[in-house]
C-alpha cells in the first residue's frame, strides 16, 4: 500500500514535471552567512520539488558576469543598499531578471557600542555628535580633535561625507575596504572597551554579538536625497539617516522556460528578519552548522513551503 | 668602451648633465605652481577617454568578434571545455567520486579516494621519488590537513592545482625557450609578461569569466595567466647563462640542435629551472582566494568565509592548509626532477611494486570504506580546532600591547609614510615624465627614455596622476623596507644550509599563506590604512628579495671564491667584492621581482581601504565596469614596466663601469 502511495506520488511528480529540465539550477553561494542560510533553504525547497540543484561559489558581484550567460542561474541575496548598481547593469542586458524581494530588510546606519553612552549622554539621538566633546570621544591621533567615523567600503556608497557635511557634525569619513576590516576594527575596540562609531548592517551576526545602538537620524524619504529644501538643513541634501531597503532574489532570464515550477517557487519564497536573524546567531555565535539549521527550518515550516513549490 | 683616458671625462660630462636636469626639475616644483600650473594638475579638457574605448573594445570582443564563422566567444569557450575534461576528472577522483543527481536525490555511485589511500598514494609517490624522509613530510603534510577538518576543501583545491601547474610549467617551459631563441620574441614578450604579472588579476576578471564561463575553469585560466610568467623569465635567463663551453661541447659530440636543448642545455639549467616550477607551484596556490571568489570553491573559501566571521583560527588552518599543499607539492617536484636526472630508474618489477601498492591501498581503503566510514572519510569527532586559541592570543596582544602597537604606528606614519607621500603628491607631473625620460635615455638610450616618459604621460592623461602617486609611495617604501630585510637575510643563509632549509620554509609559508588570513588581525591591531597595508606588502614582497638573493649567491662559482681565498682576500671583500658583484643579475631579477609582488599586493591591500589604483581596480570590478579596471590595471603595469627598465639600464650600465660584462 505505501509502496504503491509512493509509486503514485514519484509518477505524479514525473508528469508534473514534464516540461522541465532535469538539469542542476545553479545557486550562487557568497561568504556570508546569511546568504548561505537563505541560499540553502531554497536549494532543499527545490530538492524537495523534485529539481536537481547545485551551489556555486560566486563573488557577489562578479557573479553577474555568470547569471548573464546563463552558467550561473540564481542569486538570493542581493542588497539594494550595496547591490543596486550592479543589479541595474545586468538586469539592463535583458539575459537577468528580478525574481521578487525576499521580505527581509536591509538595514544600516551608523552604530556604536553601548559603553560609549556614558561618554555622550544624548546618543541616540544624532544631535548628540554634534558636541564637540562627543566627537571628541570618538576621535584618534590621526582625526582629532575631530570623531572618527569608521564607513564601509568606497563601493558601498552611503553618501557619509555628504551627511556630515548637511548636519555639520564634526566628524571624519575613513573608509574600510571590505566588510571583514570593517568588523575586525569593532571587535578590536569592543575587547579593550574603545571608542569606536561605524557603518553596521542587519541582517548581520555583530549587533547580536555585540551590545550597542544604531545613531537616529532623521528618517529617510527619498526627498532627502535630491531636494535640498527637504529636511533641517534647507542648503543641503542628505541631511537624513540611511535608506532602508529589501534585499532582492536575481535569477538568468532562461530559468522562466527551463524550470517554469521552479522559477514560480524562487519568486514565492519569503522570510523575515526576525526569523534570518535567529539562525545567523545560531550559526555565528551557537556553532551550529548551516545544514542543521537549515534543516531545522524545512522541518518547522513544512506547510510554509509546500505552498510555495505547489504553485 | 672608450679608452680608459676619456672615462673620467664623461664621468664629469655626465654628472653635470644630471646636475642641470635635477636643478630643473627642482625649479619647475618649486615655482611651476604660479607660472606652469597645468604642469601640476592634468587639465581635464586634455584627458584621453581611454577608459571608454576599452569598455567599448571588451563589448565588442565578447558580443560581436568572430573569427569567420565562429565567434571569439565560442572559441574561448571550446578551450576551457578542453580545460574542463581533466578538470573534472581529477575533482572525481580527489573529492566527489561519481555522482548522480536524480530529481532532487543526490546519487554516490563511485566514492572518491578515501583520505587514507589519498596520503598513502602520495607517501609512496614521495617514497619512490625521494626516499623515507620526503615520504614522512608529504604524508605528514596531508594528515595535517585532514586533522584540522579541511580535507574536502583541500581536494577540491589540489584538483586545480593538478590541472594549472603542469600547463602553467610547460608553457612557461615553451615561452621562455622561444623567447632565449629568438631575441625578437624575448623583446615582444618581456612587456606581455610584465602586463600578466602586474595587471591586477580583477582587471581582467569581469572579461574571462565572459568569455571563459563562470566557474573553475575560468579559475585555472586566471591562475595559468598570473602564474607563468616566472617561469618564462627564468627559463630565459637560465638558458642563456648556460656556459659557452657546454654549448661548444654539444656541438662537437654532434648533437642536433633539438638534442642540444632537451639533452644537454634544460638539464645543464636545472636548478634554476626548478626555482620557476616552485613559483608556478607557489603563485598557484596564491590564487586560490581569488580563484574561489569565481567559483573554484576549495580552500580559498574557507579562508574567506572564516575571515567574514572573523574566526581567524579557522581561517588560518584553512590557508595553512595551502601552505602544506605547496610544501608538500613543491619538495614532491623537486625531488621528481633530481630524480630524473640521477641514477637510471628502476625498470620493471621495482616501479610495478609502487604502482600495484597505490592501487591496492585506493581498492582496499575504498571496499573497506564501504563498511567503516571511518576509513572512506576522516571522522569528524577526531578533527581538531586551535580556533579559541588564536581568538584568545589575538585578544590578549590586542588588550595589552594595542597602545604601544599604535605609539609606534604613529611614529613611522609620521616621520616616514606621510611626508614620502606628500612629497610624491606635491611632485608636479611635468617633471616626473620629463626627468624619468632623461633617465631613461641616459641608461638605455634614446628608445628607453622615449619608452619611460610616454607610459609615464599616459598615466598622467588617463587622469590616474595622483592614484598613481599614492601607488608609487606605498609600493615604493614597501620595496625598500623589504630589500633592507630581505638581503641581509639573503647573505646569511646562502652558504648555511641548515638555516637556508628553514628561512625556505618560511618563505614559502609566506608566500603562500593567503595575506587575508593575517591582514584581519593586523588590521584589528593597527586600524585600517597606509600602515596595515605596508605591513602586508612587505610580508609579501620580502620573500622575492631572498628568494632570488639566494639564489644568485648559490649559483657562484666556488672556484672563484676559493682562488678569492687563496689570494688573501678578507671574507668581507670576498662577500663585497665576488660574491655580490657576480650574483648581481640574480639580485637585480630579485629587485625586479620584489617590485612585481609589492604590486601585486594593491588589490589586496585595497581591502584594507588603501586610496591607490588598486582600491580604483577593486572599484571597478565591483561596480562591474571592465573598462576602468582595465585602465588602472594598465596604470599600475605601466609603473611595473618602468621600474623594471630603468633598473635593468641601470645594472647593465653599472656593469659596464664595472668591466664585468666583458669578464662573464
Amino acid at each position: 500500500m505505501r509502496l504503491s502511495l509512493t509509486l503514485a506520488a514519484m509518477l505524479c511528480a514525473s508528469t508534473a514535471m514534464a516540461q522541465e529540465s532535469t538539469d542542476p539550477i545553479k545557486l550562487t553561494l557568497h561568504d556570508w552567512t546569511g546568504q548561505l542560510i537563505t541560499t540553502q533553504l531554497m536549494g532543499e525547497m527545490l530538492k524537495k520539488a523534485g529539481y536537481n540543484v547545485e551551489y556555486v561559489q560566486a563573488d557577489y558581484l562578479a557573479q553577474f558576469a555568470g547569471l548573464e550567460t546563463g552558467d550561473l542561474h540564481v542569486a538570493m541575496e542581493i542588497w539594494e543598499t550595496t547591490g543596486r548598481d550592479a543589479m541595474d547593469a545586468s538586469t539592463a542586458t535583458g539575459n537577468v531578471e528580478v525574481l521578487g524581494a525576499t521580505g527581509m530588510q536591509a538595514k544600516e546606519e551608523w552604530w556604536y557600542p553601548l559603553y560609549m553612552k556614558e561618554k555622550c549622554p544624548g546618543l541616540p539621538n544624532w544631535e548628540a555628535l554634534k558636541d564637540p566633546a562627543c566627537a571628541e570621544a570618538f576621535s584618534t591621533a590621526e582625526t582629532a580633535p575631530k570623531g572618527r567615523y569608521l564607513g564601509g567600503p568606497v563601493t558601498w556608497g552611503g553618501f557619509d561625507e555628504e551627511r556630515i557635511a548637511a548636519l555639520d557634525l564634526p566628524f571624519e569619513v575613513i573608509h574600510a575596504g571590505t566588510d571583514a576590516a570593517l568588523f575586525a576594527e569593532l571587535e578590536s575596540a569592543y575587547q579593550r572597551q574603545a571608542p569606536v562609531m561605524l557603518w553596521v548592517y542587519a541582517p548581520h551576526w555583530a549587533p547580536a554579538k555585540f551590545e550597542g545602538e544604531w545613531v537616529e537620524f532623521p528618517t529617510y524619504e527619498a526627498a532627502c536625497y535630491t531636494d535640498p529644501a527637504w529636511g533641517g538643513n534647507p542648503g543641503a541634501t542628505h541631511d537624513c539617516g540611511k535608506p532602508f531597503g529589501d534585499i532582492w532574489k536575481v535569477g538568468w532570464s532562461g530559468v522562466k522556460d527551463k524550470w517554469p515550477g521552479a522559477h514560480k517557487a524562487i519568486q514565492a519564497f519569503t522570510i523575515d528578519n526576525a526569523a534570518m536573524g535567529q539562525m545567523i546567531t545560531e550559526v555565528d555565535l551557537n556553532g551550529k552548522a548551516i545544514e542543521a539549521v537549515v534543516a531545522d527550518w524545512i522541518a518547522a515550516n513544512e506547510a510554509t513551503w509546500s505552498a510555495w513549490i505547489a504553485m | 668602451m672608450i679608452g680608459a683616458g676619456s672615462l673620467p671625462a664623461v664621468a664629469e660630462h655626465s654628472r653635470l648633465i644630471w646636475g642641470l636636469a635635477l636643478a630643473l626639475a627642482v625649479a619647475l616644483w618649486l615655482w611651476g605652481q604660479t607660472f606652469l600650473p597645468f604642469a601640476f594638475d592634468y587639465p581635464k579638457s586634455a584627458q584621453i577617454p581611454a577608459a571608454r574605448w576599452i569598455g567599448g573594445a571588451i563589448t565588442w570582443l565578447v558580443k560581436e568578434a568572430a573569427i569567420g564563422p565562429i565567434a571569439f566567444a565560442d572559441l574561448t569557450r571550446a578551450f576551457s571545455a578542453l580545460i574542463d575534461g581533466p578538470y573534472q576528472s581529477a575533482l572525481g577522483l580527489l573529492a566527489d567520486g561519481v555522482q548522480r543527481q536524480e530529481a532532487g536525490q543526490t546519487l554516490q555511485l563511485v566514492p572518491p579516494l578515501s583520505w587514507l589511500a589519498v596520503i598513502a598514494i602520495m607517501a609512496l609517490f614521495a617514497h619512490w621519488a625521494g626516499g623515507a624522509g620526503l615520504a614522512a613530510l608529504v604524508a605528514g603534510c596531508f594528515v595535517f590537513v585532514a586533522i584540522f577538518g579541511h580535507w574536502h576543501a583541500t581536494m577540491v583545491t589540489l584538483a586545480s592545482i593538478v590541472v594549472a601547474v603542469p600547463l602553467g610549467v610547460v608553457g612557461g617551459l615553451g615561452l621562455g625557450i622561444l623567447a632565449w631563441r629568438h631575441p625578437w620574441f624575448d623583446r615582444a614578450l618581456r612587456p606581455v609578461l610584465d602586463l600578466m604579472q602586474t595587471m591586477p588579476v580583477f582587471a581582467y576578471l569581469v572579461p574571462i569569466l565572459i568569455l571563459f564561463g563562470f566557474g573553475p575553469t575560468a579559475a585555472v585560466i586566471a591562475t595559468l595567466i598570473y602564474a607563468t610568467p616566472p617561469m618564462t623569465r627564468i627559463t630565459t635567463l637560465a638558458l642563456s647563462r648556460v656556459p659557452s663551453e657546454t654549448h661548444d661541447l654539444a656541438t662537437m659530440v654532434g648533437c642536433t640542435p633539438r638534442q642540444r636543448l632537451w639533452r644537454v642545455l634544460v638539464p645543464s639549467a636545472r636548478e634554476p629551472l626548478l626555482v620557476g616550477v616552485n613559483q608556478v607551484i607557489m603563485l598557484s596556490l596564491n590564487m586560490v582566494i581569488i580563484a574561489s571568489m569565481i567559483g573554484a570553491g576549495g580552500l580559498g573559501f574557507e579562508v574567506l568565509n572564516a575571515l567574514r566571521r572573523l574566526d581567524f583560527g579557522t581561517g588560518l588552518e584553512a590557508g595553512l592548509a595551502i601552505v602544506a599543499l605547496a610544501i608538500a607539492l613543491d619538495r614532491l617536484s623537486q625531488a621528481i626532477a633530481h630524480r630524473s636526472a640521477g641514477a637510471a630508474p628502476k625498470r620493471g618489477v621495482a616501479r610495478h611494486t609502487y604502482l600495484l601498492a597505490a592501487l591496492a591501498f585506493a581498492l582496499g581503503t575504498g571496499l573497506i570504506g564501504l563498511i567503516l566510514p571511518a576509513v572512506q572519510t576522516y571522522p569528524e569527532a577526531a578533527e581538531l580546532s586551535t580556533s579559541p586559541f588564536w581568538a584568545a592570543l589575538v585578544e590578549w596582544i590586542n588588550i595589552t600591547f594595542f597602545d604601544t602597537l599604535e605609539a609606534v604606528k604613529n611614529a613611522i606614519l609620521t616621520w616616514i609614510l606621510m611626508p614620502a607621500k606628500r612629497f610624491l603628491l606635491g611632485l608636479p607631473w611635468l617633471g616626473v615624465v620629463a626627468l624619468l625620460g632623461f633617465a631613461g635615455w641616459r641608461l638605455g638610450g634614446l628608445r628607453l627614455g622615449l619608452l619611460c616618459s610616454g607610459l609615464s604621460f599616459l598615466i598622467a592623461a588617463t587622469g590616474q596622476w595622483e592614484k598613481a602617486m599614492i601607488t608609487v609611495y606605498l609600493c615604493g617604501i614597501s620595496t625598500l623596507i623589504a630589500m633592507a630585510i630581505g638581503l641581509p637575510i639573503a647573505i646569511w643563509v646562502a652558504e648555511r644550509d641548515r638555516w637556508w632549509t628553514v628561512t625556505r620554509l618560511v618563505i614559502d609559508t609566506l608566500q603562500t599563506l593567503p595575506s587575508f588570513v593575517y591582514l584581519m588581525p593586523i588590521v584589528m591591531l593597527f586600524r585600517v590604512g597606509d600602515f596595515t597595508a605596508m605591513i602586508a606588502v612587505v610580508a609579501y614582497a620580502v620573500v622575492a628579495s631572498v628568494r632570488y638573493t639566494v639564489l644568485g649567491l648559490q649559483g657562484v662559482d666556488p672556484r672563484l671564491i676559493e682562488a678569492g681565498r687563496a689570494m688573501g682576500c678578507t671574507p668581507w671583500q670576498i662577500l663585497t667584492r665576488m660574491r655580490l658583484k657576480l650574483a648581481l643579475p640574480e639580485i637585480i631579477l630579485g629587485l625586479n621581482q620584489t617590485i612585481m609582488f609589492a604590486l601585486s599586493m594593491l588589490v589586496i591591500t585595497a581591502l584594507v581601504g588603501t586610496r591607490d589604483l588598486g582600491q580604483d581596480v577593486y572599484i571597478a570590478l565591483t561596480k562591474a565596469n571592465p573598462g576602468n579596471g582595465l585602465v588602472a590595471g594598465l596604470a599600475i603595469a605601466f609603473i611595473a614596466i618602468i621600474a623594471d627598465r630603468l633598473l635593468s639600464a641601470a645594472a647593465r650600465s653599472a656593469r659596464e663601469k664595472l668591466g664585468l660584462e666583458g669578464a662573464t
